[in-house]
């Protein structure tokens, strides 16, 4: 049964599940420091040159799995000595080149960083070259290859260098949080700080939802999660841990497609907000387009301020696939409406602490949202939303939408829009391909995910935006 | 007066959109959308009761088809 896509992430799980257990218990204060010890008893290093190292990063692990660094404001750290300082040479010309006389290396570099040594063997030049890798893909004996760092490769912003040392650094200006480095690292030595603590603390100071209501708000893209269980049981999971209520975030996406769909009619050019490693990096790489993004909140937050509007004393904890979740909620726009963010890593970390058996549990429900709120979760289902939204409202308007799978796709649209010369009306940005669900916090990733949001998304009860709004007596201008 | 329709997930599958539907209606028809307050409200701990609905903090519950009836006999009178 595959619970993780690689053992970066089941170390990681390891980790936060050994605090949540010690917090249940009331004894993190006096234990953390056994941890590193638990994951590796020794005597002999399963994972470093030595267990001493080797225990040294899990007690890195250990301090992100509390919270991290509490001066550094990214929700993304590098842990310095689990980096293994990948060598950085970018191209280079493998020992599979025949020295043929075609010379395509050398006719496809726009740069001239391509010569041939006495026995005709390609060499590039690295200060000439800029691992565009066009030579590699034109060499027919597939002879030259990219040795870019996997972080840096990763990381499509380019937030990613390395240090005279040769740690990995982030450009905390350009990082948007996607934790795309954070899956890739082969070392983990990239990782996402938890706030699985916080989601803990909030649920026990309620007293059993004594003194407030906790409400759980929980991804679309849990659709594609937990696939040896049923959705159901993992809701019952949710109240087993002190949720009052578990609620989709689907249902924000209905209300930010509706209020979306007036937006793009009254201005003609929108780009979506609901991925915010995407508004992130158009605040830091387009800033002359942002006035272009749409001025809705996010799914997560529009359904969290409904959720204090109908219950002002409740706590929101949004559950969900997303890295950059965490840094959204830190904003100032969004912070009343969200309390918490915990990713599904962390959640199956979570149940786990609590040795619940999801395959016994009764299935729970989770029903409230339209099919077109519940396909947000992939690429190209919020413009689907978008245009449906037209179409309820009766507004007289077409979208032209281009769908962008993956902020490289972001980035050639928005540099298109900068020069003017994007057909499009309006630019459905995901930052992580396929969408939510290729998310740098999902336990797995697959090729199934997409035909699995979109059955989800035909479950619900509700079939128009409109029902699902009316059902909950949602108001705009409330 | 103000009444609370459960919406959470359990109640909204057995038809709280419909009871809303209808208490909007109603309450339209009879001209009393200033002194009849609809709200919705996630869970109202109940689930086996549902559809749960208060009216000014007492607990109701209804069916989709029992909906104009709490109307008329229990939502009119107090008014």
């Amino acid at each position: 049964m595959r619970m993780f896509d690689t053992y970066v992430q089941k170390l990681k799980y390891m980790v936060l599940r050994e605090v949540a257990r010690h917090e249940n218990e009331n004894t993190l204060q006096d234990c953390y420091l056994d941890i590193p010890k638990l994951i590796s008893p020794g005597p002999e290093s399963t994972m470093r040159c030595c267990i001493y190292k080797e225990r040294a990063i899990v007690a890195e692990r250990v301090k992100m799995a509390m919270g991290g660094n509490k001066n550094n404001r990214n929700v993304i750290e590098v842990i310095g000595i689990a980096c293994d300082e990948c060598p950085v040479s970018g191209y280079r010309v493998g020992p599979d080149c025949r020295g043929c006389i075609a010379h395509r290396c050398q006719a496809a570099c726009p740069w001239g960083a391509i010569s041939f040594d006495e026995n005709h063997h390609a060499h590039i030049d690295p200060d000439k070259c800029v691992n565009c890798g066009k030579c590699a893909s034109v060499c027919p004996y597939s002879a030259i290859q990219s040795h870019v760092r996997p972080c840096e490769r990763a990381c499509k912003v380019k937030a990613i260098s390395h240090t005279e040392n040769h740690y990995a650094c982030i450009d905390e200006t350009k990082c948007t949080a996607c934790g795309a480095c954070v899956y890739q690292c082969p070392f983990g030595a990239i990782q996402d700080k938890s706030f699985l603590l916080n989601a803990l603390k909030i649920i026990r100071e309620s007293d059993h939802n004594r003194n407030y209501r906790v409400y759980a708000v929980v991804a679309p893209s849990i659709s594609s999660q937990f696939v040896h269980v049923k959705v159901g049981q993992v809701i019952t999971a949710l109240k087993e841990l002190g949720f009052y209520s578990v609620i989709e975030a689907a249902l924000g996406a209905d209300m930010v497609a509706f209020k979306e769909a007036q937006e793009l009619a009254e201005k003609g050019f929108l780009t979506s907000s609901c991925c915010p490693a995407f508004v992130s990096y158009i605040k830091s790489s387009f800033p002359k387009l942002k006035e272009l993004v749409s001025h809705n909140l996010s799914p997560m937050a529009e359904l969290g301020r409904f959720i204090k509007q109908t219950d002002p004393d409740a706590r929101v904890i949004f559950i969900g696939p997303c890295t950059a979740k965490k840094a959204e909620a830190q904003r100032e726009t969004v912070r009343e409406y969200v309390d918490c963010v915990v990713t599904f890593e962390e959640l199956q970390a979570w149940i786990d602490s609590r040795d619940l058996d999801l395959s016994v549990l009764e299935e729970g429900v989770l029903d409230n949202a339209s099919c077109f709120g519940r396909i947000f979760a992939r690429s190209g289902g919020l413009s689907e939303a978008v245009s449906q939204a037209l179409k309820e409202q009766n507004i007289d308007f077409t979208v032209n939408p281009l769908v962008c799978d993956g902020i490289e796709e972001c980035r050639v649209a928005l540099l298109k829009k900068q020069r003017n010369l994007l057909k499009e009306n309006f630019i459905e940005g995901m930052a992580c391909q396929g969408g939510c669900i290729g998310g740098a916090g999902c336990l797995t990733h697959g090729p199934k995910d997409k035909g699995e949001v979109d059955k989800y998304g035909h479950e619900a009860l509700e079939k128009t935006i409109f029902d699902a709004l009316g059902q909950c007596c949602w108001q705009q201008d409330t | 007066m103000k009444i609370t329709v459960c919406i959470g997930s359990s109640c909204h599958l057995k038809g709280s959109r419909p009871i809303i539907e209808t208490l909007q209606m109603l309450v339209k028809e009879h001209g009393l959308s200033d002194r009849v307050h609809l709200a919705g409200q996630f869970c109202m701990g109940n689930c086996q009761q549902g559809v749960c609905v208060t009216v000014d903090g007492e607990a109701f519950s209804l069916s989709p088809e029992t909906a104009r009836d709490f109307f008329e006999n229990t939502v009119l009178p107090r008014l």
